[in-house]
């Protein structure tokens, strides 16, 4: 009983939001324009985490790492040497993007969770790395940028500008990811997710796409990371904590790990959920986001987007239709492969 | 020559610490497979536990003993309640799992007590002690000592009693353990209740050195994260022998290489994580594992 057709209902829903993210600072208020800025950065850090643990299954719980590195390349370009920031974007995203080479390399030696437990150590030890090396980074204190300023000639304020500048990256980063896993590359990750063996057989190079994926996670990080530093106009040790990275992954399993749109939807929760919960105490949103990531992997695997992609399928099936094909449901085990070495 | 001394024991003092992290985390992880991410935060709030029930007026030693018996109930209950549902998950699953049991008690420590970092009594006497003309701080040796204890009775009670062999024969063949009789989800969940026990007491031991708050053992993680990888993650001896080597170690280079210090050796510990794991994954005591095809 499908109305439209799959590709036309996806455009439609695309539609719909870029013409909200096109009004929205005109009906909101100004803080919730800047906070809708930080969605932006989110977005695209959480699509690099979806397209590296949803997609191949490697699990990354140092996202904040990558985000520090495009982070600080930018600031550092900006604030010691006055670099403008269409040099200090594309430059933190290369930067980034070639760690996460090295670190993808490095990742193909660590199954599963050795993995987890070496991004996690990564993680914890980023902050003291930008301590350490002070007469770049600027130690604790951090470094101070410039507001950005709107170009001469374009009739919005510096806020807005930066809004929308953000905005169109995201929606580059979606265009190009979404035009990167379409064919043979995402099919080759999902392959090495899932049955790794038998992808290799096929003549899937597991080498090749595994850091690849790593490397294009680490630039979307990268960017991420550069926009935040840019918004905020400040970096220090303590924005990019492991509390950020652990956020980043929140944002993913929240969202949903195996569509696009859960990028979005996880962007939008970990900015305005702890801005909620901060009201009751400080606590408060880490015990939410605990509480809610448990809960999530027993109940809904798939996250918000996947559990209202199979709310809605179940409804439409409840009308009586002819029979089409049925997605299988996703389960927690379709999104990882157990790459346990035990035997 | 005095101060060489006197670096090492305190390097073995922290280094016990890690080792006894890392055993947590290598008892937890011979049983069921996984690294348990929130060990650490688990260590932080049993410590807070202690804390508080010192502030109610509860002298320090017995403080302890109650700490002890709430972590071990903790680790159970968390077990039963938390980890039961995904014991048989994928590993990805489980690792998120433990992460987000990271984030609720890091939140909830915070909740109940702020974000202020609070000093933590030590439980030994504050003057030094003199051996071999050779001044060593009471704190270091008491540390040492407890963590020995510890260790050594974890090491009893898995060797000598039937409980012992029992969580051993469950955590290495669970089905043929269930046939004879043994209840294997009930030693998965002992063995949380234990592993949070040696947490409790390492975070007892640390705090009065690294002070009271929520994000206290994020560092002491990393660490034990690097003995037991060391040692092989497997292996408890291992976990306890690379303990005491990291700690001697990172202590030696933080106070004679210039270039590390203090702020850098996070970054030593990631770099041993790292090459351990490239280079030989199994440890210095751990078997290479086969993977059948």
């Amino acid at each position: 009983m499908t109305l439209v057709s799959p590709s036309s209902a996806r455009a439609i829903r695309v539609g719909i939001a870029i013409v909200v993210i096109a009004i929205l600072p005109a009906i909101v208020p100004t803080f919730v324009v800047f906070d809708f800025i930080y969605v932006a950065a989110y977005a695209i850090a959480i699509l690099g985490l979806i397209i590296l643990t949803g997609m191949n299954g490697q699990i990354s719980l140092g996202h904040g790492a990558f985000m520090a590195l495009g982070g600080y390349v930018a600031a550092v370009l900006a604030h010691n040497f006055g670099w403008p920031y269409w040099i200090g974007v594309p430059l933190a995203a290369v930067a980034s993007g070639a760690f996460g080479l090295v670190i993808g390399a490095i990742a193909l030696r660590l199954a599963g969770v050795y993995l987890a437990l070496a991004t996690f150590s990564l993680a914890v030890a980023t902050p003291s790395f930008l301590k350490h090396y002070k007469s770049i980074t600027g130690g604790f204190g951090g470094l101070s940028l410039d507001a950005v300023k709107a170009p001469a000639g374009v009739p919005l304020d510096g806020q807005q500008w930066l809004y929308y500048v953000t905005w169109a990256i995201a929606g580059a980063a979606f265009l190009a990811s979404a035009l990167l896993v379409r064919g043979k590359f995402g099919r080759a990750l999902r392959a090495l997710r899932d049955n790794p063996i038998a992808a290799i057989s096929f003549g899937v190079n597991p080498y090749y796409y595994k850091t690849l994926a790593f490397g294009w996670s680490a630039v979307l990080a990268g960017i991420a990371g550069a926009f935040l530093a840019m918004t905020t106009a400040y970096v220090s040790p303590d924005t990019f904590t492991f509390a950020l990275s652990i956020t980043l992954l929140i944002g993913a399993v929240l969202g949903g790990m195996l569509t696009f749109w859960g990028a979005l939807v996880g962007a939008i929760v970990i900015e305005f959920l702890p801005l909620v919960a901060q009201q009751v105490n400080a606590g408060a949103p880490s015990v939410v986001y605990g509480v809610t990531l448990i809960l999530m992997m027993l109940f809904v695997p798939d996250g918000i987007v996947g559990g209202v992609q199979r709310l809605t399928r179940r409804l439409v099936r409840r009308a009586p239709s002819t029979p089409e094909f049925e997605p299988p449901v996703p389960t927690a085990a379709s999104m990882a492969v157990d790459h346990s070495t035990r035997e | 020559m005095h101060d060489l001394a006197q670096q090492i024991v305190s390097g073995l003092a922290t280094g016990s610490i890690f080792a006894s992290m890392a055993l947590a985390l290598v008892l937890i992880y011979r049983s069921m497979g996984v690294i348990n991410f929130a060990q650490g935060e688990l260590a932080m709030f049993s410590t807070y536990v202690a804390w508080q029930l010192v502030q109610m007026g509860v002298p320090m030693w017995g403080a302890f003993f109650i700490t002890i018996v709430v972590a071990f109930a903790g680790g159970v209950l968390l077990e039963r309640v938390v980890i039961r549902p995904v014991e048989r998950a994928p590993q990805l699953t489980l690792v998120i799992v433990t992460l987000g049991l990271f984030t609720a008690i890091n939140g909830l420590a915070g909740w109940f007590w702020g974000y202020i970092v609070k000093p933590f009594p030590t439980p030994f006497p504050t003057t030094p002690l003199q051996i071999g003309g050779v001044a060593f701080s009471a704190q270091d040796v008491g540390v040492i000592v407890v963590s020995l204890i510890t260790l050594g009775l974890i090491s009893l009670f898995f060797q000598k009693t039937k409980l012992g062999l029992a969580m051993r024969a469950a955590a290495l063949y669970p089905d043929q353990s269930r046939v004879l009789g043994i209840r294997v989800g009930w030693m998965l969940a002992l063995g949380w209740g234990l592993a949070s026990v040696v947490g409790a007491i390492s975070g007892i031991m640390i705090a009065p050195v690294v002070f009271l708050d929520p994000n206290m053992m994020q560092s002491v993680i990393v660490y034990a994260f690097a003995a037991a990888v060391l040692g092989g993650i497997e292996s408890p001896i291992g976990a306890v022998v690379g303990g005491l080597i990291l700690g001697v170690v990172l202590n030696l280079l933080g106070t004679y290489v210039e270039a590390i210090g203090n702020e850098l050796r996070l970054a030593a510990a990631l770099a041993i994580i790292v090459a351990v794991l490239v280079i030989k994954p199994s440890g210095l005591f751990g078997r290479a594992t086969v993977q059948r095809v």
